[in-house]
């Protein structure tokens, strides 16, 4: 029969850091009845017995009505459990040891572990752990999990404490105990075991935050830091996606090609051109997922993220929103799908989905290609720049319009901001690079799938039948674009054009390689015969859609997984179609009007 | 001369004792699991502009707090020359 024991701890406890501790790199995401997210999970040897530890999200209060809690409590609940390993930030014992007298109540055995127990004594807190020890009745542990102190024997205690519990139980039945008795007995407790020191000097976390909350540096501040991550991540992720992507280019013409020489033209351009390229192009992404998840952490596990939330919240609450939004946001410029995976720092449901509809219209770095080939094909070089500048306020405007349109959904929600302001802390390289890398196996696990399906379906409709020219007016993609021609002409996209736009809806970045299939000419050639083919009216609402009309696959598949229903991808998908439509239509017919 | 203020009206280094919460169980619940609850000492920090969100110091935990969630928390303000909070 195995072990299992649940982790539980408040927010910026330290919770993660000690269970990666703990059970080092074995760690998977799991479903588990009745629970709507997901939970991490790994197993570890105690002793002579392998026991499971589950990673609960992060709660205040176990009668706490956050979607976290509700799940943490829920869980507790229903498992039968071997015990409760409880993790605490020392330095503010004071008010966490609520949680300890809450858990209690529920009469499982728990162990107590009083992290960052190094920050606490820098600081001049004291805790007297045997008085401690004797007034909860449990056994208690000074760690500190980031420099993997006190970890050891913690987990002897943890081996003793589970011999002394072999058989799961099953948490008595809640009752919804007397917060207010609590407090009292809490005061009573806290005055024998606990010193504080009564004046704590201005920390170095004062004195940074006295610049980067300043009233008017620290918005500006934001921003550049904001910019600064952002050329990190695309200045490191965009070689490193070439790279791969000329890799996997030249393991297909060395290798793979040669190798499926002997196959009919169909099947290897199914296997080559479909398949392969369309994984290719999606696989490439990766690249950026690692390199923004390094960041991301770096933002986040420094203490900053919750510093952005505070600059950025008078403008993001007016849109239902808080400022982690914003930074989500932002970050969606490089490549929606890290953006939207990095959702998950907003912990209120509603407020996340309406953070992944946002995002979507954030303009990525392969829109941005399409945006700069069209532009220096079809503008003058005085006219490129602030045309390209119109591009980013729409996606802003649409962005923050469509956040405003769901705000009566995120308003009335259960995620008050009210929330804690860590001190900063340098985040160690270890647990950076198991992030970063955790979340890059999500990807590929989970919208690997979807992208195949995908992948094969575009081949399907550029390809079929077998013996007319790729992605010419004979393929289905072809007919399916003089089908759509009374939807397109409208707003001035030309058969060809809507060809491109099918291509786009794999990847943004493969549109401007498709129009160079489609019309036979490539680089030079083909911003010469664009030019030629369309005019500025035209180019500017192609760009408009292409903005506008679908995140691309990857970021459907993201948005998905993300949120755990087909639903909201929709529901993403429709708007931004129909938004495409509108805005597109509107400008083809007030600029001909105007212009002619 | 010393009256109740809400949070929100307390000037930035100011701080004041909790007397009283008048929010729901569920934003109550979260205030209380965070520090703030009658009888305790809260410091205001700093205060974000364009009327965003406030800094709290209670005990030995800073929080960020809107304005209106604010509204909720009534205390009586320190005299000003009162040390450190």
């Amino acid at each position: 029969m195995s072990k299992r024991i649940a982790l539980v701890g408040m927010p910026n406890t330290g919770k993660s850091t000690l269970f990666n501790r703990l059970t080092g790199a074995g760690a998977r995401v799991g479903n588990w009845p009745g629970l709507t997210v997901e939970l991490l999970s790994a197993k570890l040897l105690l002793g002579d017995s392998m026991v499971e530890l589950v990673d609960l999200p992060g709660l205040h209060n176990l009668h706490g009505f956050s979607e976290d809690e509700r799940v943490a409590r829920h869980f507790i609940e229903t498992q039968p459990l071997n015990g409760i390993l409880v993790v605490l930030n020392t330095t503010q014992l004071e008010r966490q040891l609520a949680l300890v007298l809450q858990l209690k109540a529920l009469g499982l055995p728990m162990l107590l572990a009083l992290n960052m127990a190094d920050e606490a004594q820098h600081r001049g807190i004291r805790v007297h752990r045997e008085v401690l020890e004797a007034q909860l009745g449990i056994p208690v542990r000074m760690i500190s999990a980031k420099h993997g102190r006190g970890v050891p024997e913690l987990k002897q205690s943890l081996t003793k404490w589970l011999r002394a519990h072999p058989e799961p139980s099953q948490a008595r039945a809640a009752v919804l105990s007397e917060d207010d008795a609590i407090e009292s007995t809490l005061d009573d407790m806290l005055s024998q075991s606990l010193h504080i020191p009564v004046c704590l000097s201005p920390t170095r976390t004062d004195r940074i935050d006295q610049v980067l909350l300043h009233p008017w540096l620290g918005i500006p501040l934001f921003l550049l830091l904001m910019l600064g991550v952002f050329q990190i991540v695309y200045g490191i992720g965009a070689p490193l996606q070439e790279g791969l992507a000329w890799l996997l280019d030249e393991a297909r013409t060395r290798w793979l090609s040669p190798l499926l020489a002997g196959l009919p033209t169909w099947a290897m351009s199914f296997l080559l051109e479909g398949l392969y390229d369309g994984i290719g192009t999606v696989m490439s992404f990766l690249p950026i997922i690692v390199v923004f998840f390094l960041a991301m952490a770096v933002v986040e596990d420094s203490g900053y993220l919750a510093r952005a939330a505070f600059l950025m919240d008078a403008l993001m609450s007016r849109m239902g929103l808080d400022g982690r939004a914003f930074v989500m946001q932002l970050m969606g410029f490089g490549c929606n799908v890290p953006a939207l995976m990095g959702t998950r720092v907003i912990r209120s449901r509603s407020q996340r989905i309406a953070a992944m509809m946002m995002i979507p219209f954030s303009l990525c770095s392969a829109r941005l290609q399409v945006f700069l080939f069209f532009t220096t094909a079809i503008f003058s070089p005085r006219a490129a720049p602030w045309v390209l500048f119109s591009l980013y306020v729409m996606s802003f405007v649409l962005a923050f319009f469509t956040a405003w349109l769901m705000r009566s959904r995120t308003r009335h929600n259960t995620d008050p901001m009210l929330m804690e302001l860590p001190p900063y802390r340098l985040p160690t390289l270890a647990a950076l690079t198991r992030q970063s890398f955790r979340e890059s196996g999500h990807f590929l696990r989970q919208a690997g799938g979807f992208i195949i399906l995908g992948v094969t379906l575009v081949w399907f409709l550029t390809h079929f039948p077998l013996d007319a020219a790729p992605a010419s007016s004979a393929t289905l993609a072809g007919q399916l674009a003089s089908w759509m021609e009374p939807i397109f002409t409208p707003l001035g996209i030309d058969q060809l054009l809507s060809i491109a736009l099918l291509f786009g809806f794999v990847a943004k970045e493969i549109v401007i390689g498709s129009l160079a299939v489609i019309y036979g000419a490539g680089g030079d050639e083909l911003s010469g015969v664009l030019a030629h083919n369309l005019d500025w009216i035209q180019a500017y609402s192609f760009m408009l859609f292409t903005l506008i009309y679908t995140p691309c696959l990857s970021a459907l598949a993201t948005i998905r997984r993300e949120s755990g229903s087909r639903r909201v991808m929709w529901i993403s998908l429709g708007w931004s179609l129909a938004v495409a439509w509108l805005l597109s239509f509107a400008f083809y017919q007030t600029a001909r009007a105007l212009f002619g | 001369m010393t009256q109740t203020l809400a949070l929100c009206d307390l000037a930035a280094g100011r701080c004041g004792t909790i007397v009283r919460i008048d929010a729901g169980l569920e934003l109550g619940a979260r205030m209380r699991a965070l520090g703030l609850l009658p009888g305790r000492r809260v410091k205001v920090i700093r205060r974000s502009p364009f009327r965003g969100p406030i800094q709290v110091r209670a005990g030995q935990t800073d929080l960020i707090i809107r304005r209106g969630e604010a509204a909720a928390i009534m205390l009586l303000p320190c005299p000003a020359e009162a040390g450190c909070a």
